[in-house]
């Protein structure tokens, strides 16, 4: 199997959501570059080459758009399997979620996140949210080498 | 006992002193008896001088065991006649009366001398001299002494006796009584007893009050302790239901937080994308009421940000700490300048004072109620807005207050219940929150707000920071609960 190397990994559960980010992604030009896991499990399974994954060949994104509320293992979760796992230890994960919740806040930035955004609730707002993410981790931000 | 004792020994003294005393006048009766006998009998026999008579007359005395001796004396000082028992009789010179008297007696090594003059019509003869030993007087005495002693040993002996009876049927219940007292005192063990004497008078009746009262405190103790427990638990209980409330409340608001937020979002963003790419298709009513959807989906979003920060502020413990009240309200009036730039608005700011409080929550507090004044003095074409502090009944009362819209006093309760509004969405827009916060900031510092307004002529909120002192009426209008 072939893959266009993926830039963005999407773990997103709700539908509207994943279909409103990656309308505004593709406005922006990003859109080709985004895998998207419906679940905790399918984006540790991506990421880690396992299950459905299996044969896929391991390579970092460049950044990990992550909900906290997801089903099977949730965000939280997901973010400390990236932090405990040498491959993955340094890849940018930025939670992406309708919490505010200082709770959640902390406790994320406690794990090593990366950035922490909340959805606005206002499309246009929203819109730029995501645009100007896109555009920081995948054009403005250096990553960490590789190794 | 030491008292009796006392009382009993100086009785016996008193009593062998008067008999010591009343035996010796009756001795010296009795010798005077005697010596008037003897002058009388030897008047004539002075008289005629015959010692013989004399002596005979003296030999009477022989009947009285008592008299050692006796003599009589002539006018010369010679002895006429003599009397003795025994030894030889130890009578010595003659006697000496005063002139003035007939009789004079006195006392010698155990003895009782007494003279007496002979002079039978007034002419004197002699003087005759009887001498008797106290012996007996002593023998007496010490009969009398024994049986003072004896009477006085008796009488202590009884005495013992009968305060050792009283001791141990009054001293010793009396003692344990008090003793029980004390302890039930101390130890607030009122299970404890006094004995019983069971000798059914007063003190066993007073014993048995005592108890009956110690049972009745026991009884009242146990159903407080029991009514105490029974508080407790329900304490625990309640605070129990209260914790699982608060975790049922947080979760619900983070599900709110949450879940709420997304199909808004949702709302909105299609309704956009609607707009954007259909925009042709639609008429203008369509177009109207998309707006009107994306419209009524932010008035939501604003709905859902307004109650979880105030569940959040419910939640908030008030940290307390001294703060300058004017800083507060420059902070929040910095915060909201946005809001009436360009406005004409006449400030009238007084001094406020310095506060212990939580000032973050304060700042809240101010600029809730300073959005208020702004946003209900808008179509005022010169608006006031007044702030400062008053001093109501002895307390620091801080108000704020406009010259708006106002609002009607008999609503005034309803001004601070969440979602509770005075004023139309289209005249004045608002999700009656700001108040409802500002109320509960206000109640979690333990003091209180309250309101005064007139429809078109403005409004005033007034809070205190502190719980009221006790004995202070409270304002007729206020809203604290």
């Amino acid at each position: 199997m072939i893959h266009a190397a993926v830039e963005i990994l999407l773990a997103e559960d709700n539908p509207s959501d994943v279909e409103l980010t990656l309308r505004t992604l593709k406005r922006s030009n990003l859109l080709n570059t985004v895998h998207v896991a419906r679940d905790g499990e399918e984006a540790l399974d991506f990421l880690f080459c396992r299950g459905p994954h299996a044969g896929r060949d391991f390579a970092a994104p460049k950044v990990v758009l992550l909900d906290l509320k997801l089903p099977k293992v949730d965000g939280i979760e997901v973010l400390e399997a990236i932090r405990a796992d040498e491959r993955t230890r340094l890849l940018p994960v930025v939670i992406l979620t309708s919490s505010r919740e200082q709770a959640d806040v902390t406790s994320s930035y406690k794990l090593g996140v990366n950035s922490y955004i909340q959805k606005p609730v206002d499309f246009e707002q929203f819109q730029e949210t995501i645009r100007q993410l896109g555009l920081y981790w995948l054009v403005v931000n250096q990553p960490p080498s590789e190794g | 006992m030491l008292v009796s004792a006392a009382a009993l020994v100086l009785a016996s003294g008193a009593f062998t002193a008067y008999t010591w005393l009343t035996f010796r006048a009756a001795m010296v009766e009795q010798l005077s008896v005697q010596a008037r006998i003897i002058a009388f009998n030897s008047a004539s026999a002075l008289l005629f001088n015959d010692p013989v008579s004399a002596q005979k007359t003296l030999g009477a005395l022989g009947a009285s065991p008592s008299i050692v001796d006796a003599a009589i004396y002539d006018n010369g000082g010679g002895v006429f006649a003599r009397y003795w028992r025994g030894r030889k009789s130890l009578i010595k010179a003659f006697p000496q009366i005063s002139k003035s008297q007939t009789e004079a007696h006195w006392y010698t090594h155990g003895e009782l001398s007494l003279a007496r003059r002979i002079e039978p019509q007034g002419k004197p003869l002699g003087v005759v001299l009887i001498r008797c030993e106290l012996g007996e007087l002593t023998t007496r005495l010490e009969g009398y002494a024994a049986i003072t002693a004896a009477v006085l040993a008796a009488c202590l002996g009884a005495a013992v006796l009968i305060s050792a009876g009283v001791h141990r049927s009054v001293s010793v219940p009396v003692i344990r009584l008090a003793e029980t007292a004390r302890l039930v005192s101390r130890d607030k063990n009122y299970s404890l007893r006094a004995a019983a004497t069971g000798s059914r008078d007063e003190l066993d009746f007073l014993i048995q009050s005592f108890n009956g009262m110690l049972e009745e405190i026991q009884q009242r103790d146990a159903s407080l302790q029991k009514a105490h427990d029974e508080l407790e638990r329900r304490v625990e209980e309640r605070t129990g239901l209260l914790h699982a409330a608060n975790k049922e409340l947080e979760a619900f608001s983070y599900s709110v937080s949450h879940d709420l937020r997304a199909p808004l979002r949702h709302i909105s963003g299609f309704s956009k994308i609607l707009a954007e790419e259909n925009r042709d298709q639609l008429n203008a009513d369509g177009r109207h009421y998309l707006a009107r959807i994306e419209e009524g989906a932010r008035n939501m979003g604003r709905l859902v940000d307004d109650l979880l920060s105030m569940g959040r502020i419910s939640r908030q413990e008030v940290v307390r700490r001294p703060a300058d009240l004017n800083l507060l309200w420059q902070e929040a009036w910095e915060r909201l300048q946005p809001e009436f730039e360009g406005r004409k608005i006449e400030w009238r700011i007084g001094a406020l004072p310095a506060a212990e409080c939580d000032p973050g929550l304060i700042k809240l507090v101010f600029t809730n109620l300073l959005s208020n004044a702004v946003k209900y003095t808008r179509r005022r074409e010169c608006a006031v807005i007044e702030a400062g502090q008053i001093t109501v009944d002895g307390e620091d009362v801080i108000f704020v207050r406009d010259n708006g819209a106002g609002f009607d006093q008999k609503y005034a309760h309803k001004l601070f219940g969440v979602f509770q509004r005075l004023h139309r969405e289209e005249d004045f827009e608002g999700a009656g929150v700001g108040l409802a916060t500002v109320q509960r900031i206000i109640h979690k510092h333990g003091g209180r707000i309250w309101a005064e307004g007139k429809v078109e002529c403005g409004a005033a909120f007034f809070f205190t920071l502190v719980p009221r002192k006790p004995s202070r009426p409270k304002p007729a209008n206020s809203v604290s609960s």
